[in-house]
Order: C-alpha cells, then structure tokens, then sequence
C-alpha cells in the first residue's frame, strides 16, 4: 500500500497509564492505549485478565463496589472519567451489554423505551419509532413485534440478551461496550448481531470484550491481548493474528495453543 | 484571565435538572435514615432522664437485679427487685419460640415449597389475617378459653400460667414469623431448585441442603424478630400470666412480666416518686436488652454472610 496519511481519527478514549485494585489485589496494571472513533476495538484473553474491571472503569461502574479504585486516567472524549461531575450524562453516551442477559421486569416495549424516557423523550409516536428501530437493529423485531407489551424477563436467554442491544441502542451511545455478548446467545444469533455491529460501526464506537478469538478477528479493527491484568499487545487486528507480536503468548493464545 | 487553559468539558459533564433532582433525593433520603437514629437517641434520653434520678438515689445493682421482691408499694421498706419479672419475660418468651418456631418454619415451608396456585394464596391470606389480630383480643382468648382448658386437662388450680402466655404468645408471633420467613425462602431464585432437582435430589433434599442454608439469614431474622416481639408484647402477657410475682419453677406457676409490670402500675404512681423512676428504669433495661438482641442478630447475620 502507499503511504496515506494517517487517517485524521480522533481518539474517543485514551487510556493513560491505568491500574485497577480490588482492595490489594491488582485487578489491572499499567495498561495504556487508545480507542479510536468508529473502531471496533476487541479485547481477548482469558478469564480474569481485567477485562470486565476494564469496561467497568470506563463508565464509572466501580462506584458501586467501594473495594474498587483505579489509577491513572481515561479520557473519554478527552474528558478524564475521574473527574466528571455527572455520572449519568457519562453513562448515558456509554452503552454497555453485559455477559448474562438483564432482561429489565418491564414490557419488551418498555425495556427499549427507557433511555429515551430517562432522557426526556414523552412523545409516544416518537418512542414507537425508536423502539422498532432498536429491535430492528438487535435483531429481534420480528420476534417480538407481535409481543410488544409482554415481559421483557420471560424472553428466552438469547432474546433477552437481544433485548439488552437493543436497550443499549435505544440510548444512542457513543461508544458501545460489549462484554462476552454472545454467551448466551446461539451461533446463528450471533452472526446476526455481528452483521449489527458491523454497521453500527460506520456511526459509534464499539469496545468488543470476547472470549471468542475468532470473534475478534471477524469484527475487530485492532485488538488487545490481556493477560493476568496486564495487556500484552495492541495492535491492528490481522496484525496480532498473523505478523509479529511483542509477546510470545498473544500468539499462542490467538491460535489456541495456551496454558 | 487564562480561561483557554480550562480544558473545555463535553456537554455529557453539565449538572442538568436530573442531577439536581438525584442529589435532592439523595438529601432526602439521608434525612430520612438518620431521623431514625434521632428517634432511637430522643426515646433513650427521654426515659434515661425519667429513670435516672431512681439510679442514683434508690438504685441497688444487687436488689435490682438480684432480688425476686418487687414492692414498690411497701410502706416501710419497699424493695425494687425484678429478677422475678425478668424470670416470668424470659420463661414465657421462651415457651412461645419453642411453640412458634416449628409452627412458623413448618408454615413457611409449606407455603413457599408446596401449596400452589389457590391454597397458597388462601393460607397466606389467612396468616396474613391472623398476624392482624389485636393482642388484646389474644390475651381475651388466653383469658376465657385457654385458661379452663388448663385447669380441666392438668388439673391444676390457676390456669392463668406461664403455659398459658407461652402458648399464646406464641400463636401470636407465629404469623408474622411465618410471613417474613416465607419471604426469606421465596427469596431464594428458583435456579438453585432446579440445578439441585437436576441432580436428583428429593423435595426434601432440596429443601434441607440448598433452599434453608441459602435462606437462614432471613429465617434467623424471622425467629429473632419473634423472640423481639416476645420480649416486648405487653397486654396478652398481662391478661395470660396471671400476673403474680414468681420465680417459676413450672409452666404451671404465674408469672408477671416486665412489660405487664410497666402498663399496670406506671398509671397509679406519683410521677417524679421512686416507683416511677423505677418503673423508666425497668424500661431503660428493656431497652438495652432489645438493643443487644438486635446487636446480636445483626452480628450473627453478618457472621453467617461471611462463613
């Protein structure tokens, strides 16, 4: 390829520096890199690594565990989330999809309606367009459509967790924070939702943290590789699967040769 | 002024309507939690300051919790002893866990184990109907129906004993038991059953090795709150007692308790005399006892928690 100019991407979070403790126990230390806009960026590696401790970080969930604490900085949108005075307004550009489905006790509907409400939106025709969409866009519209108004926790595993997508896109994030969405979510499901990320790509961010190394190459642009609370590399995705890593162990661990 | 140096804050930091309205909640709620803490405070000082003055003057460590005489009223030498009302509390609120603990559990489990769809509903109603009974209308019970029945079926000469307020306090703490501990063993996600039935575990087996340990802080919140309620009900002890001061020696003997002592005599002392300073200071001490009663609890609770 000739040498283009760095395409002009603006960071959407930098990470600087961070260490994250439980207590005494170092969740993660020193890791350093940056996400850019409309990137996917994936985080492999094995269970606990500090990826979850990562996402957690970025939209201040450490809050509610008062053992939790973290050093150094994330910048989201070159704000550091340390010091943001208002919580919520950070949570609401960040959606967040966690492993095991939390299909809210409410309506399907209201499931999806929620952000748009807690955001001020009462236009009932409005709602209806965004709900449909957000369905739409998990996948999952034509299942429900019919449905709307029946418990959103009755839903089965894959379409309650479906439901959370799309409850994290109804808030219209910035950045969408993925943490082992496909879990609990059958094979076929998955590539749907695959298909979905790849498009919403072209508007938002997207942090992928997946179990599925497979996953990460399909979908991510540049990919981190965490290991017992440190990341090994971070590098563009085909990069880490094929050209050369700084650590020995991304490699075995991308080709499934680990431990 | 170097106004450029501020880093510019995203519009997503600005204190908007629904941060001030979360942080006036959160304002009123804090109020609301430490008025509890300024009830508790306020009750403590307003019967210390009543009690007080007898701790000073009058006071015996000795008499007052050694000696079975209470004679307040004794013109010559009135003693203040109330080993044998803290005797007759604690044989009745006794008696009553030993009759409301396998009512209430056994109730429970039933409720939230077994019944199903109509008769789950109709007996929680009906507990939930029998918690509702006004205690005097139990000590009426223990009075008029219970109290025969005692002398024809033990042939004994008063039936006004501690069997008697036992077994009724009993019945009445039962149902509240029997509600917060069907609560607790609702509590427990339905996943656990199933994962335990999975693996062929009985109905019982999947009662006795999963749902109850999983359950016991909320079953010992449910005991320990009968035992609170025991302690401190006053108008069916007073009616079902007999309301003689005793040592018992058995469930046949009347007894007083020190909440009846508090109701019946408070109304016909002089206030500031030292049988009602007396009296505060029966009421201090049932007030530090519940203190540690919950103390306890809470420590055990949280004892189990981390175990």
């Amino acid at each position: 390829m000739v040498a283009v100019a760095e395409p002009t991407a603006v960071n959407k979070l930098e990470v600087d520096r961070l260490t994250i403790r439980y207590g005494d126990h170092v969740a993660l230390e020193d890791v350093s890199f940056e996400v850019r806009e409309n990137e996917v960026f994936g985080i492999i590696g094995p269970a606990n690594s500090g990826k979850t401790s990562f996402l957690k970080t970025i939209n201040r969930m450490d809050m509610f565990d008062s053992n939790m604490s973290f050093e150094g900085a994330i910048r989201f949108n070159g704000v550091d989330v340390s010091r943001v005075r208002n919580v919520y307004g950070l949570r609401r550009r960040i959606g967040v999809v966690f492993p095991l489905p939390v299909g809210l006790p409410l309506s399907i509907y209201d499931n999806v309606a929620l952000a748009p409400r807690l955001a001020g939106q009462k236009n009932r025709a409005e709602l209806d367009i965004i709900v449909e969409r957000c369905l739409r866009r998990a996948a999952l519209w034509d299942e429900v459509k019919d449905r709307l108004h029946s418990l959103g926790s009755m839903l089965s595993g894959g379409q309650q967790q479906r439901l959370t997508i799309a409850r994290a896109l109804s808030q219209e994030p910035e950045l969408l924070m993925l943490d082992e969405f496909s879990i609990a979510v059958d094979p076929v499901t998955t590539m749907r939702i695959e298909d979905v990320l790849r498009e919403l790509k072209k508007e938002i961010t997207i942090i992928l943290v997946t179990n599925l190394v497979q996953q990460a190459r399909r979908l991510a642009d540049r990919t981190a590789f965490f290991l017992e609370g440190r990341c090994l590399d971070v590098a563009p995705t085909e990069e880490l699967f094929t050209g050369t890593v700084s650590d020995p162990r991304t490699r075995d661990y991308v080709e499934g040769r680990f431990g | 002024m170097t106004k450029e140096k501020v880093p510019a804050r995203q519009d997503f930091d600005q204190l908007n309507r629904d941060w001030f309205i979360d942080k006036a909640v959160q304002v009123l709620v804090f109020l609301g939690g430490i008025s509890a803490i300024v009830f508790i405070i306020g009750i403590f000082v307003f019967i210390s300051r009543e009690g007080l003055g007898f701790i000073f003057e009058d006071f015996s460590f000795t008499e007052f919790f050694g000696s079975p005489n209470w004679r307040p009223t004794s013109e010559s030498n009135p003693t203040y002893g109330i080993l044998a009302l803290v005797a007759g509390t604690a044989s009745v609120t006794g008696l009553a866990m030993l009759v409301a603990i396998p009512f209430s559990l056994g109730a429970a489990i039933y409720i939230a184990e077994f019944a199903s769809g109509k008769k789950r509903e109709f007996l929680k109603v009906t507990v939930e109907l029998l918690a509702a009974i006004p205690s005097v209308v139990w000590g009426f019970i223990g009075l008029a129906i219970m109290n025969p029945i005692i002398i024809q079926t033990f042939n004994v000469p008063v039936g006004l004993n501690v069997l008697n307020a036992g077994v009724i306090l009993g019945l009445m703490a039962a149902p509240i038991m029997t509600s917060i501990a069907e609560d607790a063993l609702k509590a427990v996600p339905d996943r656990y059953r199933e994962a335990a039935e999975a693996m062929g575990a009985t109905r019982w087996q999947v009662i006795y090795k999963v749902v109850l340990p999983a359950a016991k802080n909320g079953l010992l919140g449910a005991v320990l709150l009968g035992v609170g309620r025991g302690f401190g009900e006053t108008m069916a002890v007073l009616m079902a007692t007999g309301h003689s001061i005793n040592i018992p020696t058995s469930v046949f003997d009347s007894v007083r308790a020190l909440t009846a002592t508090i109701a019946a005599e408070l109304g016909e002392t002089a206030v500031g005399s030292p049988h009602y300073e007396a009296l505060f200071t029966i009421g201090i001490f049932l007030f530090v006892i519940t203190f540690i009663i919950n103390l306890s609890a809470d420590l055990i609770v949280r004892g189990v928690r981390k175990g």
